[in-house]
């Protein structure tokens, strides 16, 4: 069986913008006067949560639709 | 390209630019994790010589080109070209655009079927099918001893990067790094390199990619960060691609457009795309022809990309930066930062807690991609060009793979004693730029002859390339002894290092193409059917007719040449 690197880039991306995304909310806003006030953690971390969760779709659908392919 | 040798002075420093916290550090983690757990479960899957060597043939176009790229996109590449972005304004860009677009386009399309069809495991093996062992065993020489002396130059520098910007422990930073990338391409093999490659490749841009954007939000534009660069250094060359290279003296490089097109545009850019090993033998890996041609284009477009995340945070630094960047021999003497710290600069400047994890995880994924592109080369090259070739002729395919695996391993401590030397005589760095280009530059003319020119005979090939690589040293040492040389080795007396590298270049080209030409027509050529899938004119190129039109290499080719010189129009 092979691996379609889909899948672990898309698990990685997801933790890592659930994380930022967690911190976020969590965190004081002060802390965003370098990103010129912009809650950075949380915005960045949502774009990487819908990147990660692309990639984990594709790569998972693809590995259900053809076991066998190359990935 | 090669990185800009960052000459680091690390152990003058001792205040530390940035400081991490825990969210920082969990980022870090999950990341070595991660690569760690894919060469893990790699290893079950590379059992064979083809496997380990070549990933096994089979990836596709996508995975093969953005770890072609990606090998080349280590982090003293982002960070001393953002230096030089800074330093030399936007013309820092050739080195993305004309230094690689035309090379990459041309390895797809016009060099790719020859490597491929061939069936080589490597470029060293494509000179031996072509021109026999003599040439095989001076290019596998020669490209070992680079491979593992640049590994070595990169460690070291990357550990003293870690050591100004959080404060490091040089050691520390140099083992943990390689151990893990000795653990990962020596269990799962080049796909474990590639697959990690294509990881850190997306992480890069995850990490690197807010600083354009906040720093455009902040400047108000690319047309105001232009007006404010302008406004400050009290002219408007820095930010003009091609309009102020009609002379020597009207911008700020020094340079001149015959310079960037014939010395950086042909013979140093096609040189290294097209027959350094390092990045070739991630398009090997592809499963088929279409998939390898293709490779280099998507290569292409991703590179034409690149300097969003490094020449602009570069240029965002000079408009936007309130302090003023040194070079690196003043700061030794006065203190500051250089011109090559301005990346860290910018990502301190606007990334907090949370993402200055994500960023610095980008500049440890790019040095760990580095150098895992260059043991794995190395493991190649050390393992079917030198050891079955010379030394152990016919073991079985599992002695050669286990051969690979300690040879990984074997190539990370060498790099590390490189490393360490280094550190001990660091003017080793000044002469990596020359050190590549005396084998580069004559390899290109030797191979380019090989493909497309039938009657080049292996005499004239071994003689060529030899002659080439000798002519190049001899050019730096005449350099060496009487400085007075610059002026007819680089048509100037006023030449910089860069321009004497990419003329030497030029020169030892010729030499190699004149020598090789004048050789083979006094020597008794191959016959046509031992050419067979090495040379233009007797090797079957298999037709496309039948490929939908979308899915051929040379419209999308054509698609990235076009995109290409809009780019430079855009930017005149």
């Amino acid at each position: 069986m092979n691996l379609d690197i889909r899948t672990p880039i898309g698990l990685l991306f997801l933790s890592l913008g659930g994380l930022l995304v967690i911190y976020g909310f969590f965190s004081d806003p002060g802390i965003y006067f370098r990103s010129l006030n912009i809650n950075i953690n949380l915005w960045w971390g949502l774009a990487l949560l819908v990147f990660g969760g692309i990639m984990t779709y594709f790569g998972r659908r693809k590995t259900k639709l053809r076991p066998s392919s190359t990935p | 390209m090669p990185s800009l040798p960052l000459v680091l002075a690390a152990e003058t420093v001792s205040t530390k630019l940035l400081s991490l916290s825990l969210p920082d550090l969990v980022i870090i983690v999950a990341y070595f994790a991660m690569v760690l757990g894919i060469g893990w479960y790699l290893k079950r899957q590379t059992q064979t010589g083809e496997d380990f060597f070549l990933a096994g043939r089979e990836m596709t176009a996508w995975i093969a080109g953005l770890s072609f790229l990606s090998a080349n996109l280590g982090s003293l590449e982002l960070m001393g070209w953002a230096g030089a972005a800074y330093q030399y304004g936007i013309l820092a860009t050739h080195w993305y655009w004309i230094g690689a677009i035309p090379a990459m386009l041309f390895l797809g399309i016009v060099m790719m079927p020859f490597y491929y069809i061939s069936k080589t495991h490597s470029v060293p093996g494509y000179l031996q099918l072509r021109f026999g062992e003599n040439s095989r065993a001076f290019a596998a020489i020669s490209f070992a001893f680079m491979t593992i002396l640049m590994s070595g130059v990169n460690m070291f520098a990357m550990a003293s990067v870690m050591k100004v910007v959080l404060g490091w422990d040089i050691n520390f930073s140099i083992w943990v790094s390689s151990l893990t990338v000795a653990a990962y391409v020596s269990l799962g093999g080049l796909k474990s390199a590639i697959f990690n490659e294509v990881l850190q490749f997306v992480l890069i841009w995850a990490g690197a990619m807010l600083i354009p954007i906040l720093g455009l939000i902040e400047a108000g534009g690319w047309e105001n960060l232009k007006m404010e660069i302008a406004g400050r250094l009290g002219r408007s060359d820095y930010t003009h691609v091609w309009s102020t290279l009609g002379s020597f003296q009207d911008n700020p490089m020094g340079i001149h457009w015959t310079g960037i097109v014939f010395g950086l545009g042909w013979v140093v850019s096609f040189g290294y795309w097209t027959t350094d090993f390092l990045v070739v033998q991630r398009v090997l890996s592809a499963k088929d022809l279409r998939s390898a041609k293709m490779a280099p284009i998507i290569g292409a477009a991703f590179k034409m990309m690149v300097p969003l995340i490094v020449i602009l945070p570069g240029l965002l630094g000079l408009g936007l930066l309130d302090m003023k960047l040194l070079p690196e021999s003043e700061v030794k003497l006065t203190g500051g930062y250089s011109y090559n710290d301005v990346l860290p600069l910018m990502m301190a400047r606007y990334l907090g807690p949370g993402l200055l994890g994500l960023g610095i995880t980008a500049l440890i994924a790019g040095f760990m991609a580095g150098m895992a592109g260059n043991v794995s080369a190395f493991a190649t090259v050390w393992t079917y060009d030198i050891y079955r070739a010379f030394i152990k002729k016919d073991a079985t395919d599992a002695h050669y793979v286990s051969m690979g695996r300690w040879c990984t391993i074997i190539g990370i401590f060498v790099s590390i004693g490189t490393a360490y030397l280094v550190m001990q005589f660091s003017s080793i760095m000044d002469y990596v730029q020359a050190l590549f280009s005396f084998f580069i530059a004559p390899l290109f003319g030797t191979v380019l002859l090989g493909m497309l020119w039938k009657r080049a005979t292996p005499a004239g090939g071994f003689w060529g390339l030899l002659a080439g690589t000798v002519s190049s040293i001899a050019m730096w040492f005449w350099v060496y002894m009487s400085p007075g040389a610059l002026a007819y080795v680089a048509l100037s007396p006023h030449a910089k290092p860069m321009a004497e590298n990419m003329y030497r270049g030029l020169w030892s080209w010729i030499i190699c193409v004149v020598v090789t030409v004048a050789v083979s027509l006094v020597t008794r050529p191959k016959t046509d059917q031992e050419l067979v899938g090495l040379v233009y004119g007797c090797t079957p190129i298999p037709s496309e007719q039948h490929v939908l039109l979308w899915r051929r290499p040379i419209l999308w080719a054509g698609v990235v040449g076009a995109a290409f010189i809009a780019l430079n129009v855009i930017f005149w």
